[in-house]
């Protein structure tokens, strides 16, 4: 983690000084986040060494952006830092970009820098978005990720936006620390990390994506070759030579996927899927579903969707010695109520359920603006599960409550 | 021509001879006869939409202030970029500069005069591009007293139409047409123009809801003419009389044949958006 940063900075730092050198003289401008975020766990947790009820974090988040008169030459510095009260492996910070964007009057663009790329279209599983690494320390939905430093090469024709990728730096997954809550019962180790590529984790990945709308539907299709971002854990002793251990091993892969998007009415189809090759298993996987919006239900300017997604794998579901996925077989159903009105307030809700064993999670989400500069959210998850090979075994005690208020500038 | 006659019409009748306006009065309704005030209200439109072709593209800086009832004030800031297509509806892009916590957001829409419209939005905290539905017509954009399509481009098919009679209005001499929506899921029944006779400005129009009951009231203020032939209002507030809300919005940096192009209306442009 911490050499990764190292790393990390030393080629921002080059990157600075590169496009420093022309000299551009423009304003820059200066936005971001401030926030605080409260959470209370509703029972003890599973393990001893595990923070007791309330924890507590701070984050910030600037974005520094500078744009050319004409609009093509930009440049972007995002930093992010969360300090937390009680897992230490939680205060953590991250470039989430430092980019230059150069947009030609023909229709492409390079971009090149650290940054964020997102593929998808789902809600509940994202299975083609393989760019980024997942910051599962900053929260366990998989939606945060580390910015990942790349030269990328996007193009407009008639056929379709041709997005080329190279990924020379890999970044390794976040978790929480012996301290955190939302965990494995095993700890995973972060400074024993392995890799199938002799070149570890400067293997530069490759990526090729082709995207179109036509018509009622977005549809893409994408290659990826490179370091799986899902790294195997196996069970060993961590660095103390006794305490169990879970050790990351971080495999090469080749993947094929399909998203596509088709709205028709009020009805928002949803597919993705993919085929991914490693050296010890080829597997498919899919999640498809739809959105389904009602505009101003009950007579008021209130819009309520309706969300269904069903996710299967082919690996199945896996037993006690081999965690699979969390994702073979379960059924996704959610509503998003959106209240219309001046403070943007917006209720998510969202059960999903294992088909296959007793396992299931249920979400609550409520967001609102206060004033012109404030949001708050209330966020409710409940975790329920059995079977210990389920991956949401471990944080069956996990159930909380979190409070987070923002101030944005 | 059909229109031509109609404001020759109006023009005569505020004349003072009252011999001329004996005799061009009969003559003028002579050629009127076979003109039904629905062919009138589609030739004003038809006219209103002629005078403001050939812009090519546009851009502006918009400021909307909500006020509730109680007098609460909240603001919403944002930049628009248009590209005229030729026998297509527009090209727009929308980007969100305030509230804060949605800044970057981006709009992307490919109007069309009949059938759905193609939208994206681009969510910047995400780097999400989502397809929207477009038949969400009546719903209020950023909880304001303004619909998704009162902000939609006017494209004459859009509506069927009829003339309704003169009025003076802001010291203006205008035509009074009343517009029917043809989708069905516009969340009126009907909305009154009030069109100026001299430049064919929008100066005013009522929205009649579902219930076919005054629900809105939308006024312009403070015209100004750009490259000499396109009128743009500076203000315009939306009141609400059913719920006692409004909405003004002030345009600033208003700005034409920027040389913006197809390229700038696509999604990549929409994650480029700031």
């Amino acid at each position: 983690m911490l050499n990764c940063s190292k790393r990390l900075w030393a080629s921002s730092l080059i990157f600075c000084l590169t496009y420093a050198e022309t000299g551009y003289t423009a304003e820059l401008e200066i936005s971001g986040k401030i926030g605080v975020e409260g959470r209370y766990f509703v029972n003890e947790p599973l393990l001893q060494s595990q923070l007791d009820q309330t924890q507590a974090s701070l984050v910030i988040e600037p974005e520094l952006y500078w744009q050319s008169d004409d609009g093509s030459k930009s440049f972007t510095f995002k930093p992010f830092y969360r300090k937390d009260s009680q897992d230490t492996a939680r205060s953590h910070g991250d470039i989430r970009e430092l980019s230059y964007v150069y947009a030609s009057d023909n229709g492409w663009e390079m971009r090149t820098g650290i940054r964020k790329e997102f593929w998808g279209v789902t809600e509940f599983q994202h299975l083609v978005d393989v760019i980024n690494q997942t910051d599962t320390v900053e929260d366990f939905d998989g939606e945060d990720k580390l910015g990942q430093l790349m030269i990328n090469y996007s193009g407009v024709y008639d056929w379709g936006i041709l997005d080329v990728f190279v990924l020379p730096n890999f970044r390794e997954r976040t978790f929480p620390g012996v301290d955190g809550r939302l965990r494995a019962p095993i700890i995973i180790d972060e400074d024993n990390v392995s890799y199938e590529s002799s070149k570890e984790d400067e293997h530069i990945d490759l990526a090729i994506r082709w995207s179109h709308s036509v018509g009622n539907i977005d549809i893409g299709t994408h290659w990826f070759r490179g370091t799986n971002r899902e790294p195997i854990l196996h069970l060993d002793v961590g660095a103390d030579g006794q305490t169990p251990a879970l050790l990351q091993y971080y495999q090469q892969m080749e993947q094929v996927g399909l998203d596509a998007q088709m709205i028709a009415g009020d009805t928002l189809w949803k597919l993705e899927t993919i085929y991914r090759n490693t050296n010890t298993e080829n597997h498919w996987a899919t999640q498809a579903g739809f959105e389904h919006t009602l505009y101003g239900v009950f007579d008021s300017v209130v819009d309520l969707g309706l969300l269904m997604e069903h996710s299967w794998d082919s690996r199945g579901e896996g037993d006690e010695n081999e965690v699979t996925t969390n994702f073979q077989n379960d059924l996704y159903v959610g509503a998003r109520l959106a209240i219309n009105d001046a403070q943007s307030s917006e209720l998510l809700m969202g059960i999903g359920t294992d088909l296959e064993h007793n396992a299931s999670s249920f979400i609550f989400e409520f967001t609102r603006r206060v004033g012109n500069s404030i949001k708050v959210s209330a966020d409710i998850r409940i975790i329920q599960s059995s079977e210990s090979s389920d991956l949401l075994y471990g944080l069956k005690e996990d159930d909380h409550l979190q409070l987070t208020m923002d101030w944005y500038f | 021509m059909l229109f031509i006659k109609n404001t020759l019409k109006a023009h005569l009748s505020k004349q003072v001879l009252p011999v001329v306006l004996l005799v061009s009065t009969f003559t003028i309704s002579f050629g009127v006869v076979a003109e039904t005030p629905e062919e009138q209200g589609l030739a004003i439109s038809k006219e209103a939409k002629n005078r403001d072709k050939g812009w090519q593209d546009n851009s502006a800086n918009m400021r909307m202030v909500l006020r509730n009832k109680q007098g609460e004030e909240s603001v919403r800031e944002i930049v628009t970029k248009t590209l005229e297509v030729e026998n297509d509806g527009d090209k727009a892009l929308t980007i969100f500069n305030q509230p804060r916590d949605v800044k970057g957001t981006a709009f992307l829409s490919f109007s069309h005069p009949v059938g759905p419209d193609d939208q994206w939005l681009y969510l910047p905290a995400l780097k999400r591009v989502k397809r929207i539905s477009s038949s969400n017509k009546s719903g209020p954009f950023m909880g304001t007293e303004f619909s998704f399509e009162d902000l939609s481009s006017f494209e004459v098919e859009k509506y069927t139409y009829k003339y309704i009679g003169d009025e003076t209005l802001n010291g203006l001499d205008n035509f009074v047409v009343e517009q029917y929506p043809v989708d069905e899921n516009s969340g009126y029944t009907r909305r009154i123009v009030w069109l100026d006779k001299d430049e064919y400005r929008i100066q005013k129009t009522d929205f009649y809801d579902r219930k076919n009951s005054l629900l809105k009231t939308l006024t312009f203020q403070d015209y100004q003419q750009y490259l000499s032939k396109y009128w743009r209002a500076n203000k315009a507030e939306m009141i609400n009389h059913q719920t006692g809300k409004s909405t003004t919005l002030e345009w600033t940096n208003y700005a034409f044949k920027t040389g913006l192009q197809d390229a700038d209306f696509n999604r990549n442009a929409l994650k480029r958006a700031k």
